[in-house]
C-alpha cells in the first residue's frame, strides 16, 4: 500500500486538489495529514470537507497548532497576522468542523509510524525540528522507527545511526529513498499549501509501505485561485505574496 | 568484512552468490554501515557494468545481499603479473573506464576502485563489485555523515576523500589511475601507506613519473595516467568517458609536458601546493549526473564527399554553440568512408597513390582549425564502413557519446524513399542527436 503524508494545508484548496491527484496517479490509497489544515489561507469550508471525507475512507489527521489556536484562541506567541486568520477562519466553520478539529489527536502511533506535527518530544509546545540536534531529540523520543511530522514548511529527512549522531539529507523530488531498518527516520514532507524555500509547487511525500521507501514529492498548481480568494477575503496580504514566491 | 557463498533458488536465475556481512567486526561500524549502503545502492544501479542485484536479506533475521555472479576472477589475480603491455593496460583502463561512466551516469560513485573490487564478464566487459564505500547522488549519505576518518583504500583512494569530499565522480577515474599506473609499472604510486599523515603525501606529492619506473611506459600511457593522478580533481580527465575514450584511441592521446617527465616536482613546488590547499574551499554542490552533463563528449560527423560548404559552416555553428555552453566538452570529428562490401576496395587509393584516408583526416583537421580548441579537446577519426549510418551509430555507442551532430542535405524524392544517414542516425541513436541544415539561400554547392 501507498501512503501519501500531506502536511500544513493551510486552507489552500487548489494545492490540496494538485497533490490529491499526483498521489492518486501514482497509486496512493491512503492519506495521512500531519497537521495544519487550516490558517493562512482563505478556504477552510472545502479544504475540512475533502479531508473529513478522505479519514472517513481510511485516512488519519492530526492536530496542528494553527488547528488548536481556531478551537482555544491563538497563542501569544503566533504573529499578529496569523492571529487574524485564526478569528476568521473560525468565524466560517461550522459545529461539526469545530467538532472534526477538535476530536483530532496529538500524534499517532501506526506499527514502525509515528504521525506527530511537529516533534515527539513535547508535541503540545509545538517546537521546530531544525537541525539534526533537533531531529535526533525528537527521534530518540519515541519508540518508534520513523516520524513523519509537519509544522516545519521545507522539505527535509532526518536519520539516526547506530552509533547515535543524527544526520539531515536534503530530499531530491521523485526519488525512492528506502527507509532502511538499521537506523531512525525523521520525515518532514513540507507544506501541501505555503511552501518556503523559494519554489511556489506544492510538496508531499509518499511511502510504499512494503519496501519503506519514500519519496518526495513536488506538485506545481496554480496559484492565482487561492492568492485571488486570500484578497477578497480580506486576508492579510503578506500570505497573499508568499504564496507567489514560495517563501 | 563479508563472506560470499555460491547459491541457488530454482526460480532464479544462476549463478548466483550471496554476501553475507561478517558481525565479528561490530567494532568496525564502517563495515556493518557500509553493508547497509550496499544493500540500499545496488538495487538503483542497472546494466552489465554491475552485477544484478536479486534480493536483500531482513536485518532483524540476517541481512544480506544475493546477486548474480560474475564468473571469472577479480582483477586482483593479475597482480602479479605487472608490468603488463602498455596496449592491455590501455584495454583494461579502457574497460574499467567504461564501467565507471556507467554508474557515474546512474548517479552512484563508488569510491573504493582497486583491483579486487574489478571483474570482467566473458566477453571482457568491465564489473564493478562492492557498492559498500559508495556514494549515491540523491540517497542519504550513510557514511560520510558517521566517520571523521577518511573513507577508502590507502593506495588507492584520492586526495578529495582524504579531506572527506565523497561527491566527486572524478575521485574513481583517481583510483582508476592507480590501478593503472601499478599495472603500467609493477609499482604503486603512493605506496600503502597506514597513517593520515601518510595518506595527505598525495596532497602535495605527485608521483614518481611511470617511465621512470620502468622504461617501456610509452608516453602516451604516462600521460594518461598521470592527467587521472592530478591533486586537483579539474586538471583530470572530466567524466570516466572522457578517460575511456582516450585509452581507446592512443594514438590520438595529446602529449602535454606530463608525457615526457622524467622526475617529480621539487621542494618548492610541494610547498606551494601546501600553501595553496590552506583555506580552499570544496564544491559542495557537485555530483555524478552533473558532471558528465558538464562534459560531453560530442561526436561531430561529417560528409566530405557531398556536404556543401554552407552546410559544414552551419555545422561549425551548432558545434560552437555546444562548445560555448559546456566548457568541458570533447569534440570528436568524424567521416566515414564508404568501403565496399566485399573486401578491398581499389579506390582507397587516389590518382597520386596518396591515401584518402590521410587525406580526409587533414580534411577533418581543417574544418575543426577555426573552433581553435585547445589541448585533448578533440580528435579526428575517418570511419571505413560500408554503411556510413551503422559507422556513426556504432561509434556513439563504443566512446559513450552523449550527442551526435550530423548534417542533412536537402530533401530529394530519392533521399525520402532510400532514407537519409541523419535520418537513420536519428530514428537509431541512444543519445541525443542534432541534425543541421544548412540555411535555405545559400546555394548548394558540391565542392569539387
Amino acid at each position: 500500500m501507498r501512503i501519501a503524508f500531506l502536511s500544513d494545508v493551510h486552507a489552500n484548496l487548489e494545492a490540496l486538489l494538485a497533490c490529491l491527484e499526483h498521489a492518486d496517479r501514482a497509486g496512493a490509497s491512503r492519506c495521512v495529514f500531519l497537521g495544519d489544515l487550516v490558517g493562512y489561507g482563505a478556504d477552510p469550508v472545502p479544504v475540512l470537507a475533502l479531508v473529513r471525507g478522505l479519514v472517513a475512507r481510511g485516512g488519519v489527521a492530526i492536530l496542528g497548532n494553527h488547528d488548536q489556536a481556531v478551537l482555544e484562541g491563538p497563542s501569544a506567541r503566533m504573529n499578529p497576522e496569523a492571529r487574524m486568520v485564526i478569528g476568521w477562519t473560525r468565524a466560517r466553520l461550522s459545529a461539526g468542523e469545530l467538532e472534526f478539529l477538535r476530536g483530532l489527536p496529538l500524534s499517532i502511533e501506526e506499527g514502525p509510524r509515528l504521525y506527530v506535527h511537529a516533534n515527539a518530544w513535547d508535541p503540545e509546545r509545538w517546537e521546530y525540528v531544525t537541525s539534526p540536534y533537533d531531529a535526533g531529540r525528537s527521534m530518540r523520543a519515541t519508540r518508534c522507527r520513523m516520524t513523519f511530522c509537519g509544522h516545519m514548511h521545507t522539505p527535509a529527512l532526518y536519520h539516526l545511526g547506530p552509533d547515535g549522531r543524527p544526520a539531515a539529507f536534503a530530499p531530491a523530488p521523485g526519488t525512492g529513498i528506502p527507509l532502511g531498518p538499521q537506523r531512525r527516520w525523521l520525515a518532514i514532507p513540507g507544506a501541501v499549501g505555503q511552501s518556503r524555500d523559494g519554489n511556489p509547487a506544492a510538496c508531499y511525500a509518499l511511502l510504499d509501505e512494503a519496501t519503506d521507501t519514500l519519496t518526495f514529492h513536488r506538485v506545481p498548481y496554480d496559484d492565482e485561485a487561492p492568492r485571488r480568494k486570500i484578497l477578497e477575503a480580506g486576508l492579510p496580504l503578506s500570505f497573499n505574496v508568499r504564496l507567489e514566491a514560495g517563501r | 568484512m563479508a563472506e560470499i557463498w555460491l547459491v541457488r533458488r530454482p526460480d532464479l536465475p544462476s549463478p548466483l552468490v550471496m554476501k553475507i556481512p561478517l558481525f565479528r567486526d561490530v567494532d568496525d561500524p564502517a563495515s556493518l554501515v557500509g553493508f547497509e549502503v550496499e544493500q540500499m545502492i545496488l538495487p538503483t544501479l542497472s546494466g552489465v557494468h554491475v552485477p544484478r542485484f536479486l534480493a536483500a536479506g531482513d536485518w532483524s533475521v540476517q541481512p544480506y545481499i544475493v546477486m548474480e555472479r560474475i564468473g571469472g576472477a577479480s582483477l586482483r589475480a593479475r597482480l602479479e603479473d605487472a608490468p603488463l603491455d602498455p596496449g592491455e593496460v590501455a584495454s583494461i583502463g579502457a574497460r574499467i573506464a567504461a564501467a565507471l561512466h556507467a554508474i557515474h551516469g546512474q548517479h552512484v560513485i563508488h569510491l573504493d576502485v582497486k583491483p579486487s573490487n574489478i571483474m570482467f564478464r566473458p566477453d571482457g566487459t568491465g564489473v564493478l563489485v562492492d557498492f559498500g564505500l559508495s556514494r549515491h547522488d540523491r540517497l542519504p549519505d550513510l557514511l560520510a555523515e558517521q566517520f571523521r576518518l577518511p573513507i577508502g583504500t590507502g593506495p588507492y583512494i584520492s586526495p578529495e576523500q582524504i579531506v572527506q569530499i565523497r561527491n566527486d565522480p572524478r575521485s574513481d577515474i583517481f583510483s582508476l589511475g592507480v590501478v593503472l599506473y601499478y599495472f603500467a609499472t609493477g609499482e604503486r604510486p603512493f605506496g600503502n601507506p597506514t597513517s593520515i599523515r601518510g595518506l595527505r603525501q598525495r596532497l602535495y606529492r605527485d608521483p614518481v613519473p611511470p617511465s621512470a619506473r620502468h622504461r617501456h611506459c610509452p608516453p602516451w600511457l604516462q600521460e594518461v595516467i598521470l592527467r587521472c593522478l592530478e591533486v586537483s580533481p579539474a586538471d583530470r580527465y572530466q567524466t570516466a568517458a572522457q578517460l575511456a575514450f582516450e585509452l581507446r584511441h592512443t594514438d590520438q592521446v595529446e602529449l602535454t609536458e606530463r608525457a615526457t617527465r622524467r622526475s617529480r616536482a621539487g621542494g618548492w613546488t610541494v610547498l606551494r601546493r601546501r600553501l595553496r590547499r590552506i583555506g580552499e574551499e570544496p564544491d559542495l554542490k557537485r555530483s555524478a549526473e552533473e558532471q558528465i552533463a558538464r562534459a560531453p563528449i560530442v561526436a561531430v560527423a561529417l560528409d566530405l564527399e557531398q556536404g556543401s560548404e554552407a552546410l559544414s559552416e552551419a555545422i561549425r555553428m551548432t558545434a560552437r554553440g555546444v562548445l560555448q555552453t559546456l566548457p568541458g566538452t570533447r569534440l570528436a570529428c568524424l567521416t566515414v568512408l564508404k568501403t565496399s562490401r566485399i573486401g578491398m576496395d581499389p579506390s582507397m587509393l587516389d590518382a597520386e597513390g596518396r591515401s584518402i584516408r590521410i587525406q580526409r583526416l587533414v580534411e577533418l583537421q581543417h574544418w575543426t582549425r577555426p573552433l581553435g580548441l585547445g589541448v585533448g579537446r578533440v580528435t579526428h577519426h575517418v570511419l571505413e564502413a560500408p554503411d556510413p549510418a551503422d559507422a556513426i551509430l556504432e561509434f556513439a555507442r563504443t566512446n559513450h557519446v552523449e550527442r551526435i551532430v550530423i548534417g542533412s542535405r536537402g530533401s530529394s524524392t530519392l533521399r525520402r524513399y532510400l532514407g537519409s544517414v541523419s535520418s537513420r542516425v536519428v530514428a537509431q541513436a541512444t543519445c541525443t542527436v542534432t541534425v543541421v541544415k544548412a540555411p535555405e539561400h545559400a546555394p548548394a554547392t558540391v565542392p569539387e
